[in-house]
């Protein structure tokens, strides 16, 4: 079985091409199945490679030789082992149910088939990136799926804002990406090879703290930082809602943006070497947790408030990264996929009920109308805010319990970010859900629970937000954490350099007793600001507090990166545009042109056609060589 | 042979120089100034002569006979030039009715 994992991106791939190229012939039920089909078949592949894979080395299927120059050797190569077995499995599988839910969502669109090819060649380079033994084949697929997230985000091409967010979204990434880059130059040349197999082994020999792998991970966590939207790059994410949600869903949630941390998790050895940049992650994830955290706070577009939270969710694991948690963060990475890809799927079934609106101001009441999106979005909200025994409490719970041990007033921060976390996803669910309907009559009276190839996607999902964390309960629970025990192999190298000072069952207890007393603080507080006193959020012409103002304006982020980075660009290349391109270069060319056109004019009249001025001057030329020749000597 | 180049030396060496010189300005103040083709072409055929003249006077002074080689030379090509010169004339004058050279104008760009 592990030979055919040739298989697990070819499907998609094969997919692809017929969505891609049928996408005007096929039914739209035919390019559905086959493109659901398709990831199926790579999630059943997977999943055969699950059950069959259980070495403590990764093993390496050789495709072919791809580079070959000097020392310089890349195979084009795919690496099994369990971190790459569950990100398939994650990305094949929550795929396959967003497959099956756009059947529904998109059912109405013109675009069907341009779509699914799209989201069949994301998953093609998800796979791609995931599977890749070396870091020329992850980067393959790391461009390629910000290729697809530029395709997606701007599917509905013909809004002008909907494709700035693309631009704005592939730019952003570019920045990133560069970083990657550089970083792998540097590995090749640190190591002379791109290779993960070769690789590891030789930075484990060096000391903690070199400089050089220093300056690696830290190329590779700015690669990261774009990615997975973290400060400073965070800002396209949330204007990449602008996709469909199956979109937001998939990309902006479970997969894509998760990259990063996976990333970081495959060079975790490298990463645990260079304790300079762990503080640095460690800090960016937790201020990225709180500032996203607090955006949310006051938004009103539903998916708006689900982006800013995945955004914030993504900075908890990379906090778990920093302060060495590579288990917890990926197992963050796990639920968060269930819990978030279906509270995106859910608001998605939301929008969809109510003609395409998103401002939560216009919701309410909707319980009753939709009760299946309802359950089950309250399902993914519990598991986020971190609600034992959903599946969210576990991973957050294991991040927050490694930073306690690393730092305490991290840990505080980080227990107010989840506090913040529950707030904002109860008023979301309390404004949707709760209430009076504050639509228009046209929209109430369309409302209707959403079809089956929607609603069936997000029960599954919903059981997995309900039972995913229990892969992973802590001894303290009375689990066996078979997360940590599997993906032990991965992290060995680092697990064994990081000092583990083992908390006692006692603070352990303390510190989940207080997230959860907090997020039940957080909780009763919306329940009662929301529900109890019917309180919505202000019309965007209405004067708001200082501090609402700062959150609903997103910190003014993309004022200051449009006042300190693109108005001087657009400024110096409106200079390089005005003054050294059109008046230096293309005057210079343009000059030599009209100059030799002038000098032509002029000389042309000697041309007269008058034999006798032509010996004329030739006789003259003659006699002047004559008399040159006469007075040199 | 002999009583060639001894006839040739009896006039000194300065005076043919002075006399091709003249005849070679003679032709080519007669291209210059005349617009009739055939007398532009008279005058051309002076100046190849003045030089002929010229070689020839210098070969006799030096005695060495490649000088006189070069003359025969210049003579062969001088008639295959007037074959060609000639028959241009003709096709200008059956073209225009005329031979002034002012007529090639035309021929300009």
């Amino acid at each position: 079985m592990i030979d055919l994992v040739w298989l697990i991106p070819l499907f998609p791939f094969i997919g692809f091409l017929i969505c891609g190229l049928g996408r005007n012939i096929l039914p739209k039920a035919a390019i559905g199945i086959i493109a659901s089909l398709a990831v199926l078949a790579s999630f059943a592949v997977s999943l055969g490679i699950f059950f069959e894979f259980n070495g403590s080395t990764p093993a390496i299927i050789h495709l072919f030789d791809w580079i070959k120059v000097g020392n310089i050797d890349i195979p084009f190569s795919f690496q099994i082992d369990q971190l790459s077995i569950l990100m398939l499995l994650i990305i094949t599988g929550i795929g396959s149910l967003i497959h099956i839910y756009s059947t529904g969502y998109m059912s109405h669109d013109k675009g069907f088939g341009k779509f699914f090819s799209y989201l069949n060649l994301f998953i093609f380079f998800m796979l791609l990136l995931v599977l890749g033994s070396n870091y020329v084949i992850m980067f393959i697929g790391w461009e390629g799926v910000g290729l697809c997230s530029y395709l997606l985000i701007g599917f509905w091409y013909t809004n002008g804002a909907y494709a700035d967010a693309a631009k704005k979204a592939f730019i952003m990434n570019r920045i990133g990406d560069l970083g990657f880059l550089i970083g792998v130059f540097l590995i090749i040349t640190t190591f002379g090879s791109v290779s993960f197999a070769q690789i590891f082994p030789q930075a484990q020999g060096m000391v903690s703290g070199d400089a050089t792998l220093t300056l690696i991970t830290i190329l590779l966590f700015v690669g990261a930082v774009g990615k997975s939207a973290q400060l400073p790059l965070f800002t396209w994410l949330p204007d990449a809602m602008a996709g469909p949600t199956p979109v937001s869903a998939l990309i902006h949630a479970a997969t894509m943006v998760t990259a990063g941390i996976y990333m970081i998790a495959r060079s975790n050895i490298l990463f645990t070497l260079s304790p300079v940049t762990m503080s640095i992650i460690a800090v960016i994830g937790l201020a990225t947790a709180i500032v996203a955290a607090i955006i949310a706070l006051t938004q009103t577009d539903i998916k708006k408030v689900l982006a800013y939270s995945t955004v914030s969710q993504l900075g908890y694991m990379f906090l778990g990264l920093g302060v060495g948690a590579y288990t917890g963060a990926f197992f963050h990475v796990l639920t968060h996929a269930f819990f978030k890809a279906l509270l995106f799927l859910g608001a998605g079934s939301v929008i969809h009920a109510i003609s395409d609106e998103q401002d939560m101001r216009k919701m309410g009441g909707l319980k009753k109308k939709l009760p299946i999106t309802f359950f089950t979005m309250l399902m993914g909200t519990l598991a986020i805010s971190g609600l034992p025994p959903f599946a969210g409490f576990f991973s957050k719970d294991e991040i927050l319990a490694h930073v306690y041990e690393e730092n305490k007033i991290l840990w505080i921060i980080g227990v107010l970010g989840a506090m913040l976390t529950a707030f904002y996803m109860f008023r979301m669910m309390f404004l949707t859900f709760w209430g009076n309907f504050r639509g228009s009559e046209e929209q109430k009276h369309h409302l209707h629970e959403s079809p089956v190839s929607m609603t069936i996607p997000l029960i599954i999902l919903a059981i997995l937000s309900v039972v995913g964390g229990f892969i992973g309960v802590p001894e303290v629970l009375g689990g066996g954490h078979w997360l940590s025990h599997y993906l032990a192999p991965v992290f060995d190298a680092s697990t064994s350099r990081l000092s583990v000072i083992e908390l006692s069952h006692v603070t352990e207890y303390m510190l989940m007793g207080i997230s959860v007393a907090g997020v039940v603080i957080a909780i009763i507080y919306a329940y009662v600001k929301y529900v109890k006193n019917s309180h919505v959020p202000l019309a965007d012409s209405e004067e708001r507090s200082v501090l609402a103002k700062i959150s609903y304006n997103k910190f003014y982020f993309d004022e200051l990166y449009s006042a300190i980075i693109q108005k001087p660009l657009n400024v110096i290349s409106e200079f390089f545009y005005k003054i050294v391109d059109k008046a230096g270069i293309d005057g210079f060319v343009n000059g030599l042109g009209k100059g030799s056109m002038e000098a032509s004019k002029g000389l042309r009249l000697l041309q007269t056609g008058n034999v006798g001025f032509y010996i004329f001057a030739m006789v003259i030329g003659v006699l002047g060589i004559l008399i040159y020749s006469f007075f040199k000597f | 042979m002999d009583s060639i180049t001894s006839t040739i030396q009896v006039v000194p060496l300065n005076h043919y120089i002075l006399l091709s010189a003249i005849l070679f300005s003679i032709g080519v103040i007669g291209v210059l100034i005349r617009r009739n083709a055939i007398i532009i072409f008279m005058s051309i055929e002076l100046m190849l002569n003045s030089v002929n003249l010229l070689l020839t006077a210098f070969s006799a002074y030096s005695g060495d006979a490649s000088g006189q080689v070069f003359v025969f030379f210049i003579m062969a090509l001088a008639a295959a030039e007037v074959a060609v010169g000639l028959a241009i004339i003709v096709m200008v004058y059956r073209n225009t009715s005329s031979i002034d050279i002012n007529i090639l104008n035309r021929l300009k760009w």
